[in-house]
């Protein structure tokens, strides 16, 4: 078993029996499903919205060349300078080298599940500059040096007490029960941090080749106030985040909010085209567009699973996975978590290391209803189980089929092994369970169908 | 396998991509068909002519037909989002209204930007104005009560107002103060963000500013327990004066 394999399990086994973890998950998630269901209601037909969402992305994802090539030519005449990336250390360089170019102290930064992706934090602090995450939920984590707990909700996992303890103890606030009194700790101090700082870091939902624009989805803000004070902007994203047209929005900013957090759309969906342009009053003077790969082309090689490529990030897939529900964001280990995070990460990370992931799934589809863009979720979570057996197959399991496929296909051999099974029946249900047990790790928490007392077969006879 | 050296990063990137899609991928849509197999491609269970987008716009939630529904569908939305919005009947009306709001919540310094519709309010408002036009110092800005803008378009479908680096006042004017006043001709409001991005096209197809922001709302967060508060980094209240 894997590293990662073996720290699944132990930080599964450990939440799934912290009853305060589910009941703030279920909470939380209760509240978005019944905001997502009124919203959906909105739409004439959510499933043929969704049908066309999915055709446009495969136009975009399988012409990704024509259309890189169309925003990267268009962005580049407004004067914004692009960087291709194949690597995360190469993203990560590239960033390094454009802050200390701006001579740069104090770094703020929007919420960017790339920059989660390629350890773009840990590598700017080591570098001695100050990152501040803006976005609230983003902020807290940070505070907390841990991980976003989801794509798009990173604090989910914290109750507003702990907040409350985490601002008093980091920031010297006096201790409040209220949400807004928090998120206004929050916000006075942020507000100073935009005005001081040099660069401004972003992520981004969309590139749009036809304008050569990127799209970024927010509700609070800040990451208007990100691209908007600092002199030098930064805006990391990965290749698959193109649409073809403008109007393509008009689609897809319903979608992308309603699956994702139950409103019509979000509340800040900003184009940004380039760097201030003559005449314009503020705005970085230097906008740089750092474009991803970090093995999303080995993903686009796999025609099985490219569909994996549309994704836009909702994290409708995680809110309705009983896997996602009872195990929680911080158990999968990755930067993606969640049914979508179990299918790309093997690809962006490694088979071998992550197939268990693929397994952490009930197979019960509900990743695939949700997805506004009809990725085909569950059955890429099966090609990789396939996958991963087929690179690297387990003999025990191999010689087991093997046996197996001997006895039914003996009839004397099967026939004999029915007798042998119901003389040791009374003897399995004692053991069940049991250390003795040597199926136990699976008999420990399911029962085994009991032997039938006699075979169809015997059945038949005695009937006729 | 692609060749590494001559090529700089792009080339590679687009090597790679291109390599990678000689093989063709099954069209959307065809969830369950035809097997597991590496080398299936099912046919889609339905798919569109032409660009699925346009045809699309008839599933989103409905914007509406006529001048009066989008006034009704605006209304209605912008309740939801807690955007206080008021249509009413002449500028000159506006401008009392705007008056209004100012001495409730005791304006000392407004943002602004220069526009016949903003110029005609700052006057009427005779407080001291920071004008964005041309620069200025993001400290002054800060301390502004308000920022007063025009907009592009607004949009009944999903109650929100486009603004725009060019021709709103820059970046920040619309966004760093705690409250954003909206003014807006009725002929701006349009159907949906189709028609919205239609109309953004041709106001600035031709030379695009560096932003566009479709704001819906003020600005909020759920971050916490999912318990909605607005004001989380951007303006906390959101007024929107249309006549
Ligand atoms: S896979 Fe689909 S549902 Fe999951 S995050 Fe991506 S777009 Fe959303």
């Amino acid at each position: 078993m894997s590293n990662a394999a073996q720290q699944f399990l132990e930080a599964a086994g450990t939440i799934t029996r912290n009853l305060r973890h589910r009941g703030l998950i279920q909470t939380a998630l209760r509240k978005y499903e019944v905001a997502r269901d009124r919203k959906k209601s909105a739409f004439n037909d959510w499933s043929a919205a969704r049908q066309s969402a999915a055709e446009t992305k495969w136009d975009a994802i399988n012409h990704l060349d024509t259309y890189l090539t169309e925003f990267a030519s268009k962005i580049e005449a407004r004067g914004t300078k692009v960087h291709w990336c194949t690597t995360g250390p190469e993203a990560r360089d590239t960033i390094r080298g454009i802050i200390k170019d701006a001579k740069a102290k104090c770094v703020v930064k929007s919420k960017a599940m790339t920059a989660e992706e390629i350890h773009l934090n840990e590598a700017l602090e080591k570098d001695g500059f100050e990152v501040v995450e803006s976005d609230l939920g983003e902020f807290i984590v940070q505070l907390r040096k841990e991980p976003p707990y989801h794509i798009v909700f990173p604090a989910m996992h914290l109750t507003r007490d702990e907040i409350s303890d985490l601002f008093e103890r980091e920031l010297g606030s006096a201790p409040t029960r209220e949400p807004e009194e928090l998120t206004m700790i929050a916000r006075r101090a942020l507000r100073r941090k935009y005005i001081q700082a040099d660069v401004g870091i972003t992520g981004a939902n969309f590139a749009i080749a036809e304008t050569g624009m990127v799209s970024i989805t927010e509700n609070e803000g800040n990451a208007r106030l990100t691209s908007a004070l600092p002199r030098v902007m930064v805006t990391l994203l990965g290749i698959e985040k193109i649409l073809p047209k403008l109007e393509d929005l008009a689609l897809f900013l319903p979608l992308l909010a309603t699956a994702g957090a139950g409103q019509t759309v979000t509340g800040y969906n900003t184009l940004y085209g380039g760097p201030r342009q003559p005449g314009e009053s503020d705005g970085p003077i230097e906008w740089h567009v750092v474009l991803l790969d970090n093995r999303r082309t080995e993903l686009l090689a796999d025609p099985e699973q490219r569909d994996a490529l549309h994704c836009i990030r909702c994290g409708a897939c995680l809110n309705v996975c009983p896997i996602f529900r009872n195990v929680g964001g911080h158990t999968y280990g990755t930067t993606y978590s969640g049914p979508v995070g179990s299918v790309i990460t093997p690809h962006l990370r490694g088979m071998q290391e992550w197939k268990h992931l693929s397994n952490a799934s009930s197979l019960c589809g509900a990743c695939t209803e949700a997805c506004p863009v009809k990725i085909d979720l569950h059955h890429h979570l099966l090609q990789n189980r396939r996958n991963a057996v087929g690179d690297s197959p387990s003999w025990i399991e191999r010689l087991a089929w093997r046996a197996h496929a001997f006895a039914v296909n003996t009839p004397a051999l099967y026939q004999f092994g029915q007798e042998v099974a119901r003389i040791v029946e009374p003897l399995r249900l004692r053991l069940q369970g049991t250390p003795l047990d040597p199926v136990k790790s699976w008999t420990r928490t399911r029962d085994l169908p009991p032997v039938a007392p006699e075979s169809f077969k015997e059945w038949w006879r005695n009937r006729r | 396998m692609v060749e590494e050296s001559p090529m700089n990063a792009q080339e590679r990137i687009l090597a790679r991509i291109r390599e990678a899609l000689k093989v063709p991928a099954p069209k959307p849509g065809s969830h369950g068909h035809g097997g597991h197999g590496r080398d299936v491609a099912p046919a889609p269970v339905f798919a569109f002519q032409g660009r699925p987008v346009q045809v699309a716009r008839s599933w989103l939630p409905p914007g509406g037909s006529t001048p009066q529904e989008h006034l009704t569908r605006f209304a209605a939305a912008s309740a939801e989002l807690k955007t206080d919005f008021r249509c009413v009947e002449s500028e000159a009306e506006a401008h009392v209204q705007l008056r209004q709001i100012a001495d409730s919540e005791g304006w000392a310094r407004v943002a602004s930007h220069h526009s016949p519709l903003t110029d005609a309010a700052t006057t009427a408002l005779a407080r001291p104005t920071l004008f964005t036009d041309g620069g200025y110092v993001p400290d002054e800005l800060e301390v502004c009560d308000v920022g007063i803008t025009t907009c592009d378009v607004l949009v009944a479908q999903t109650g929100s107002l486009v603004v725009n680096s060019r021709t709103s006042g820059g970046r920040a004017l619309s966004v760093l103060p705690p409250h954003h006043v909206v003014l807006a001709r009725k002929d701006q409001l349009l159907g949906d963000l189709t028609d919205a991005f239609q109309r953004i096209e041709q106001l600035h197809g031709t030379h695009w500013p560096s932003m566009i922001s479709l704001v819906t709302g003020p600005s909020r967060t759920g971050d916490i327990e999912r318990i909605l508060v607005l004001g989380a980094h951007g303006p906390k209240k959101l007024t929107v004066l249309m006549w």
